[in-house]
């Protein structure tokens, strides 16, 4: 194991992430700001308690779900694209690392910065709401879990995606609307019978319901269908970045 | 003495269906400056990335000091260090971090002492805390160098060192990779420059069409395929060689006021005594003359047009 290779990918995506501080993480922390003020304060004053919790409270792990898997996917996929945009892949590709030990590097880099970003999410959130976190231990492996599986799954994105344009695509066009109708702001209990079934196929529901349940007991799902779901996904992003790698696609010819 | 690098009857066809190399057999010996050359499209690339890891071979086995650089590749892949041709550079990071993630990706323990090094020997001391994006192309070039020299390589390739880069910093490096070859590194280096193959190799490789279709020393290489010219620069030009010297087949030039003797060093006799004798009596005289031997850029011009 050539662990030195893994600490120098690891810092390397660090530094990138301290040296674009404001983009990396001040942003992230004042549009999730905004979300707090918009509807936990603006419209959450009007919506009653969902199952005994004030709706400010009760948006926060969707919240903070919603940033964790954006900014894990988006981290990790240009974290891996743009040294295949600028070439510099050629020395990555010539170094004797291996697989393994490349998808360590990028991998847990993107993680840690939006394992950083989701606390820094929480702490803000716990100036605006009162919060209570009855499993912390669950919350952190949640986070941490979900982290990792979304930074591999940006880390395939950036492999497949051929420009800049790709790599946005499917961020914006599947993750966002996924999440935002996977619960992050209401319980899936307020919508109609049929769309509640139709929710149930949103992956995304099983992770914030989990995560939810972490905080404050209350979930949409089991714990345990949350848990095998967000294994799951894990298990089919190893599997692409195992093929990905044996086969060479678009590493090597 | 076992070779530092052995290619055998490598193959490379791409998916599209392309045969860039075929049934390439080729070995580098320990310490020597090797170059390969060919005219564009010939394979020297193709043939480079494949033994640095970045392309896999279709067929073939490649050794890079004695070590598969497939089923070995960590241990094949820590001696070699590759500057490719492209200027491929990180923009936002400095010279500093980017030499030295290189010789951490490569496995090896901090050496700030050797970075220095490295840089000084390059010229990059100065811009060391440079963005590299600020850099002209020449540093680049230089930054990649370092690079590749960061994890103390026993075997540097260099895919057109010089491309791009003006005379003096052409001559900065050629010293640079004269003073590593000192060090006992190995050096393989693929080039347009001709003169740059003539200044600095041991022996020279000729590629065309996927095909190895020379290695030779260079100086034998020089005298087996050189021919050499003798001008005789002549003191009133002639309008036509004179009939009793035909059988040199000398060609006038400069409107007739110089004669060209083209010879093989290798025969027996070079006739030129002959030659000059017989001119004396011809009553040619001449008032100054000059040899001349065939760049390497002839002679390789000459054996790529001979395949076609």
């Amino acid at each position: 194991m050539n662990f030195r290779a893994v600490r120098a990918i690891y810092l390397f995506e660090m530094a990138r992430t301290w040296r674009t501080l404001l983009q990396s993480i001040v942003s992230p922390v004042i549009s999730t700001s905004l979300y707090f003020v918009v509807f936990g304060a603006a419209i959450g004053s009007r919506i009653s308690e969902i199952d005994g919790v004030s709706y400010g409270a009760f948006i926060v792990p969707g919240l903070i779900m919603l940033m964790l898997l954006t900014q894990s996917i988006s981290n990790a996929s240009f974290g891996i694209y743009f040294p295949r945009f600028t070439g510099t892949i050629y020395e990555l590709l010539s170094a004797p690392v291996s697989y393994f030990e490349i998808v360590l590097g990028y991998v847990g880099a993107a993680a840690t910065k939006s394992i950083i970003l989701g606390l820094i999410i929480l702490a803000t959130a716990g100036l605006f709401v009162p919060l209570e976190i009855a499993h912390p231990f669950w919350m952190l492996f949640f986070l941490l879990l979900t982290a990792a599986t979304f930074s591999l799954f940006g880390f395939i994105i950036g492999i497949w995606a051929e420009g800049f344009e790709k790599l946005q695509l499917v961020p914006l066009l599947i993750v966002t609307p996924l999440t935002f109708l996977g619960g992050s702001f209401y319980s899936i209990d307020m919508l109609p019978p049929f769309w509640q079934t139709v929710t149930l196929f949103n992956p995304v529901v099983y992770l914030i319901s989990g995560f939810r349940w972490s905080f404050y007991g209350i979930a949409d799902v089991s714990i345990g269908a949350s848990l095998a779901m967000t294994m799951l996904f894990l298990g089919i992003c190893l599997a692409v970045v195992g093929w990905i790698f044996k086969t060479g696609y678009r590493l090597k010819s | 003495m076992q070779h530092v690098i052995s290619v055998s009857n490598l193959s490379k066809t791409y998916a599209s269906g392309f045969q860039a190399l075929r049934n390439v057999n080729l070995e580098i010996r320990r310490g020597e400056i090797f170059a390969l050359l060919g005219p564009n499209g010939a394979g020297k690339t193709t043939l480079i990335s494949i033994i640095c890891g970045i392309v896999n071979p279709s067929e073939g086995v490649v050794l890079a000091d004695g070590h598969d650089i497939i089923t070995e590749y960590r241990a094949a892949r820590s001696r070699i260090g590759l500057v490719p041709q492209e200027l491929t550079t990180d923009a936002f990071e400095t010279v500093w971090a980017t030499v030295s993630f290189s010789r951490g990706l490569f496995g090896k323990p901090a050496n700030p002492g050797h970075i220095e090094k490295v840089l000084r020997d390059l010229s990059l001391w100065d811009k060391k805390d440079s963005k590299i994006m600020t850099l002209s192309g020449g540093m680049k070039r230089r930054v990649l160098i370092a690079k590749a020299l960061s994890h103390e390589p026993q075997i540097l390739f260099l895919d057109e060192p010089t491309a791009g880069v003006d005379v003096e910093l052409r001559r900065d490096m050629w010293g640079v990779v004269r003073a590593l070859r000192e060090t006992g590194v190995t050096i393989i280096l693929t080039t347009h420059y001709i003169e740059e193959a003539e200044q600095m190799a041991d022996r020279i490789g000729v590629i065309s069409k996927g095909e190895i279709i020379l290695v030779e020393e260079k100086a034998e290489l020089m005298r087996k395929l050189g021919r050499k010219q003798l001008t005789l620069q002549l003191q009133s030009p002639l309008d036509h060689v004179p009939a009793e010297l035909a059988a040199y087949r000398l060609e006038l030039a400069a409107e007739g006021s110089e004669l060209v003797y083209s010879y093989d060093t290798q025969g027996e006799r070079t006739g030129i005594t002959a030659l000059l004798k017989d001119l004396n009596a011809a009553g040619i005289r001449f008032k100054d003359l000059q040899t001349k031997q065939s760049s390497l850029e002839e002679i390789f011009v000459s054996l790529v047009r001979e395949r076609r």
